[in-house]
């Protein structure tokens, strides 16, 4: 008997289902209900999510089953400037000690502030080659999507599932339906891979995505570089997918080869030899599939409050009524007042006051390379904040010795060192109340960057040229 | 987690689309390593309106609350769902949740009762118009129930989430009993998986 065609996400989610022995299957009924056990190959640990994990360890006296499959680093609360210092923030400090703390107790390896290989914890898996095609991976942080990138399926979970990973290695799991994002032909001149995850938001929505695991395929995800996958894949929670993932390629093995956790030698072989099956089968059929063509794929900005509320950069701001559905009509007048936009506005009218180039969506090194091409030669308008965070110890220290730091400096951008930063301003790198931003990162959502702040979710290219403006623009503005 | 078999109580009707999870509780309260004291994080920017629907004394003691579709997008934090059940919340009734604040619940014995946008619609309608509205949601019979409106709706849930939230069990401890097999699956994983060590 032949065996059914299965998506590339199935094949991995297949490979990691527990089987249930007869005997404890008496006593877990989970198998009975279409919950799989999966077992959890790596798991990534920061200050935030993990403190009542490691306390709920402790209360019932449970060890963590494999901290040889569990990495930790420090990324959420840390300051930007002067990481040599201790955390000027007293209750922050508190949670990345308790971190410290906790790893230490369970013997699982903690990247500190300073440490080379310190930095946003999804930029830093793949990285240091933790990340690799085929796995599970999970972290309690929503974003755990970027490693999909390397057609691992990898997923966000909260702190009750961080335990339960903790102790057990596994989780148990719902299927998930599978889905596919097809897009066709090629990118538009100047368009990056953020504006493919905001071209897909503006098709779905926040929710097009609930329940299912997604694979994005097609020309214009085949042509991305592995960096460019992950800004793509990082944003797939966005639109409600439980995961996204894209098949591994030449692009995936090259990215991969040499990285400092990576197989070496004849295990490499074997690796590569495995990694190639991971693709989806000739004849499936998705249970889902949204067709695009790279030309929507053009340059995008989010207007509102929600990543969905997105639009074209050369597009004006829609009105409420542009909604059949009063809920969304509502969503839309409500997203204008906080946002303080105009019905029928030009883009490129927006006026920002700060710029943030980083976050786990766009602060790799091609990032920074691109932004740097753009503010070359240039000068921030007076007036405009800057922050350019490197994802991790390892980008700034390759951005230094490309000479992408005085890039920076040189034309006005404040150069900062690695972190989370203002994607979710719990360091002191947040805007004030009724300040703009033009950001790089993955959410606008009300007060995201700091209470009353309104943000602009826009890729590096668009950020840097927004700076040099001072108004909504894209490097061709520039010229 | 406690064991949930009814909540039967009067509803906050918080008539918006899209509440995410960075405005049930904002970051600043994510710095906690505790896993109490989160009610007072409880939509904190929008409850300084003292018009937010929240802060109406029509409202106070209520145990369900009913939104608009999407709630409880964006963020894993687990906060969220502390924030809603240390303030009093103990369901909430949506059109559509966001995946993992859905999956959270399941966690921690707070019951999300999705249901279709009509009846949300509905329901939100007929609680502004009658705050002492009471409404049921039966966790054993998966049932929501507005006896005054003559509403009685199925809804679902997953079967083994279901059983946890009836007898109170947290599942950690289910899996820990599959112990045996884990060792087994472990034992066939291929060798050149990395190690974070």
């Amino acid at each position: 008997m032949t065996q059914q065609p299965r998506t590339l996400s199935q094949k991995v989610w297949d490979n990691h289902v527990v089987p249930t022995s007869n005997e404890s299957a008496s006593s877990n009924d989970a198998a009975d209900n279409g919950a799989a056990l999966l077992y959890i190959d790596l798991h990534l640990v920061h200050e935030v999510t993990s403190p009542q994990a490691f306390e709920g360890l402790r209360i019932s006296g449970r060890t963590v089953r494999r901290p040889d499959l569990t990495v930790a680093t420090e990324d959420h609360n840390v300051p930007t400037e002067n990481q040599h210092l201790p955390i000027p923030d007293e209750i922050g400090r508190k949670q990345v000690d308790t971190l410290r703390a906790n790893t230490k107790e369970f013997g699982i390896t903690n990247y500190p502030m300073g440490h080379e290989s310190q930095g946003i914890v999804h930029v830093i898996g793949p990285e240091l080659g933790l990340t690799l095609p085929g796995m599970t991976v999970v972290c309690g942080d929503s974003h755990t999507s970027t490693h999909g990138a390397f057609g691992a399926i990898a997923f966000g979970i909260g702190t009750s599932e961080v335990e339960h990973v903790l102790a057990t290695q596994t989780l148990p799991q719902l299927a998930q339906e599978t889905m596919a994002i097809t897009i066709n032909g090629e990118l538009p001149e100047g368009s990056t891979a953020k504006d493919v995850v905001l071209a897909v938001l503006a098709r779905t929505g926040t929710s097009g995505g609930i329940g299912a695991i997604a694979e994005y395929r097609g020309s214009v995800i085949e042509n991305l570089s592995m960096e460019g996958r992950m800004t793509v894949c990082n944003m797939s929670i966005e639109w409600g997918a439980k995961a996204g993932l894209i098949a591994p390629d030449e692009i995936t093995f090259d990215y991969l080869k040499g990285r400092p956790h990576a197989p070496q030698g004849e295990a490499w072989d074997e690796a590569v030899t495995a990694w190639r099956e991971l693709k989806t089968d000739e004849g499936v059929i998705f249970d889902r599939e949204i067709i695009m063509d790279g030309s929507e794929c053009v340059p995008h900005i989010t207007w509102g409050t929600n990543p969905g509320q997105v639009a074209p950069i050369d597009s004006t701001i829609p009105y409420p009524a542009d909604y059949d559905d009063t809920g969304e009509a509502d969503a839309c007048s409500r997203a204008l007042e906080y946002m303080d936009l105009t019905p029928g506005m030009a883009m490129r009218d927006i006026n920002i006051d700060t710029v943030f180039i980083g976050s786990c969506t766009n602060s790799r090194i091609e990032d920074l390379r691109a932004a740097a091409a753009v503010a070359k030669g240039h000068k921030v308008k007076d007036g405009i904040r800057t922050l350019v965070v490197p994802g991790s110890g390892m980008v700034q220290k390759q951005a230094i010795a490309e000479g992408l730091d005085k890039i920076f400096i040189e034309a006005g951008f404040d150069w900062r060192e690695p972190g989370c930063s203002m994607c979710l301003a719990m360091n002191p790198d947040k805007l004030a109340p009724g300040e703009r931003s033009a950001s790089t990162s993955n959410r606008n959502f009300e007060g995201r960057q700091g209470r009353g702040g309104r943000t602009h979710l826009v890729s590096p290219q668009v950020a840097a040229a927004t700076a040099i403006l001072g108004h909504v623009a894209t490097p061709e503005d520039l010229s | 987690m406690e064991a949930v078999r009814i909540v039967q109580g009067r509803v906050v009707p918080l008539e918006r689309n899209d509440v995410d999870t960075d405005q049930i509780i904002p970051s600043d309260w994510l710095k906690q390593v505790e896993r109490t004291g989160f009610e007072k994080g409880l939509f904190s920017e929008w409850r300084d309106d003292p018009d937010f629907v929240m802060n109406k004394e029509e409202h106070a003691g209520a145990k369900i609350l009913l939104a608009g579709p999407n709630f409880g997008t964006g963020s894993s934090r687990e906060h969220a769902v502390w924030a809603i059940m240390q303030y009093g919340f103990e369901a909430v009734i949506s059109p559509r949740f966001g995946p993992i604040f859905a999956n959270n619940s399941t966690k921690n014995g707070l019951v999300c009762v999705q249901v279709d946008q009509e009846l949300g619609d509905q329901l939100m309608a007929a609680v502004q118009a009658d705050p002492q509205l009471e409404f049921v949601v039966d966790v054993e019979k998966l049932r929501l129930e507005v006896p005054a409106l003559a509403v009685d709706v199925a809804f679902a849930m997953d079967a083994q989430v279901q059983h946890r939230f009836l007898e109170g069990l947290d599942d950690i401890g289910l899996t820990m009993q599959q112990g045996d097999d884990i060792s087994a699956f472990e034992a066939t994983r291929p060798g050149y998986m990395p190690a974070s060590n």
